[in-house]
């Protein structure tokens, strides 16, 4: 047996379109339109992950959407997805209440490649609900710093749009106390709020990290993440030490209609996580026809 | 003294890279201060006479809104510049600036900067670029803020 993906080993016993039935078993509140679902499979275990990788997640009766899983790989854990309530689908989702079914197809496309850092200094930026890709990567990294398991640095930036807006907030200080560097940053902000208030970019001149060892993970609206990439190569990061995580239409999965496709890339499989390139770069920058 | 204030100049973010005689112009209008916490750097409608070179802690950019107290716009921390309303008519402070902790700078006297500046326009040329390169950075920044990329979006 050659190489075999985690993706291909979950699929081997089910068809790949159909999805199977998980029980929602915690549903945690982040803001007002932001929801954490714990998903169980109803039968055996649910298929081993990468941080960064996602599922499509059914709401029967209504539809499917591609959604990261937001809890780091652990075995036997429960696996946690966090949902923005946009339309219909995701509000059906959102709306599911403890012990209610949907249905789970995945783990499909790329990971974050955590297994390859070493001790490379780790620069994580965030916007808005972008975390959600990359709190189960933050978490494992979090984790090495606490186990003293690495000599790198972990430093996380996150944007949002106002301070109530901010996801996984109590994560924030856990994380903190594990010794990554956290900085968080807000369009608007509010009476109370004493921390940043402007864009993430304005805040990585002053996040400590060396340029030259260290590897980059972004996740956010597509404008963040283009300005984002430029600051880090301002500050003198290699192009392909950044690596974002990119957005499409992701509908079956696994490479076959297409509709997420990004110039030669179809991002449900080639993706989400790509490393940055002079090419990827262009694309980002490509309007859509 | 004079060379301790040219060494935090020469090393401060705006400045950095500029010939010797140009650092030596900024230092002789510069000192050090020190802000506590809660302390106005500048305030709305007061006469604007100081570009402060941020070297340690945070300052919120504030406007006093009716009913509502102070808002912040923006903050700014070590390797910022603060200030720039000493560079034009009238010469007053637009907005409100107050350490949100105890805030290291250097304080250069803008009226000082001016006249030398319109003294030597080889400097002065210098310094407007600099200027312009933050002026400007801060004016892409404020448009990315302006798209509120964060809000919300119907997705499916």
């Amino acid at each position: 047996m050659g190489n075999v993906t985690t993706t291909e080993v979950a699929l081997a016993a089910r068809h790949p379109m159909a999805p199977a039935p998980y029980r929602v078993v915690t549903r945690r509140r982040q803001t007002d339109d932001v929801v954490t679902l714990g998903l169980e499979p109803i039968d055996g275990d649910a298929p081993g992950f990468e941080a960064g990788q996602f599922n499509m997640l059914t709401a029967f009766g209504v539809g499917e959407v591609a959604i990261s899983m937001s809890s780091a790989p652990r075995p036997g854990a429960t696996i946690e997805h966090t949902v923005r309530d946009v339309g219909a689908v995701t509000h059906a989702l959102c709306t599911t209440p403890a012990e209610g079914i949907v249905g789970v197809r995945g783990p499909f496309g790329t990971g974050w490649g955590l297994y390859e850092l070493d001790d490379a200094d780790v620069v994580v930026v965030a916007g808005g609900i972008g975390l959600a890709p990359l709190r189960g990567a933050v978490d494992e990294l979090a984790g090495r710093l606490g186990a003293e398991q690495t000599s790198g640095r972990v430093a996380l930036v996150i944007g949002a749009r106002t301070p109530d807006q901010i996801v996984f907030a109590d994560d924030l200080a856990r994380w903190r106390d594990l010794g990554v560097h956290v900085e968080a940053t807000v369009d608007m902000a509010g009476p109370g709020w004493d921390d940043n208030v402007g864009v993430v970019t304005a805040l990585l001149p002053g996040v400590p990290f060396d340029p030259a060892r260290a590897v980059a993970m972004v996740c956010g609206p597509e404008v963040m993440m283009r300005f984002t990439i430029r600051a880090l190569v301002d500050r003198g990061m290699p192009l392909e030490r950044i690596r974002v995580s990119l957005e499409r239409n992701m509908q079956c999965g696994l490479g076959w209609c297409g509709h997420c496709q990004l110039g030669p890339l179809l991002l449900c499989r080639d993706g989400p996580v790509r490393s940055c390139s002079p090419e990827l770069s262009r694309l980002l920058t490509e309007r859509e026809r | 003294m004079t060379d301790d204030i040219a060494a935090l100049v020469a090393h401060h973010p705006l400045l950095a890279g500029l010939p010797g005689h140009t650092i030596d112009h900024v230092a002789g209008c510069a000192r050090n201060v020190a802000i506590d916490t809660g302390q106005l750097l500048l305030a709305e409608g007061e006469a604007a006479d100081t570009l402060y070179l941020v070297r340690r802690g945070r300052v919120a950019i504030e406007i006093h809104t009716p009913g509502h107290g102070p808002l912040c716009v923006e903050t700014l921390g070590p390797g910022d510049a603060l200030g720039w309303s000493w560079l034009f008519p009238p010469y007053r402070w637009r907005f409100d600036a107050r350490a949100l902790e105890p805030v290291g700078a250097l304080s250069v006297d803008g009226t000082c900067l001016r006249d030398k500046a319109d003294a030597d326009p080889v400097f002065g040329y210098a310094l407007m670029k600099r200027v312009a390169a933050v002026t400007i950075e801060r004016l892409q920044a404020t448009r990315l803020r302006l798209l509120d990329l964060y809000g919300q979006r119907d997705d499916d």
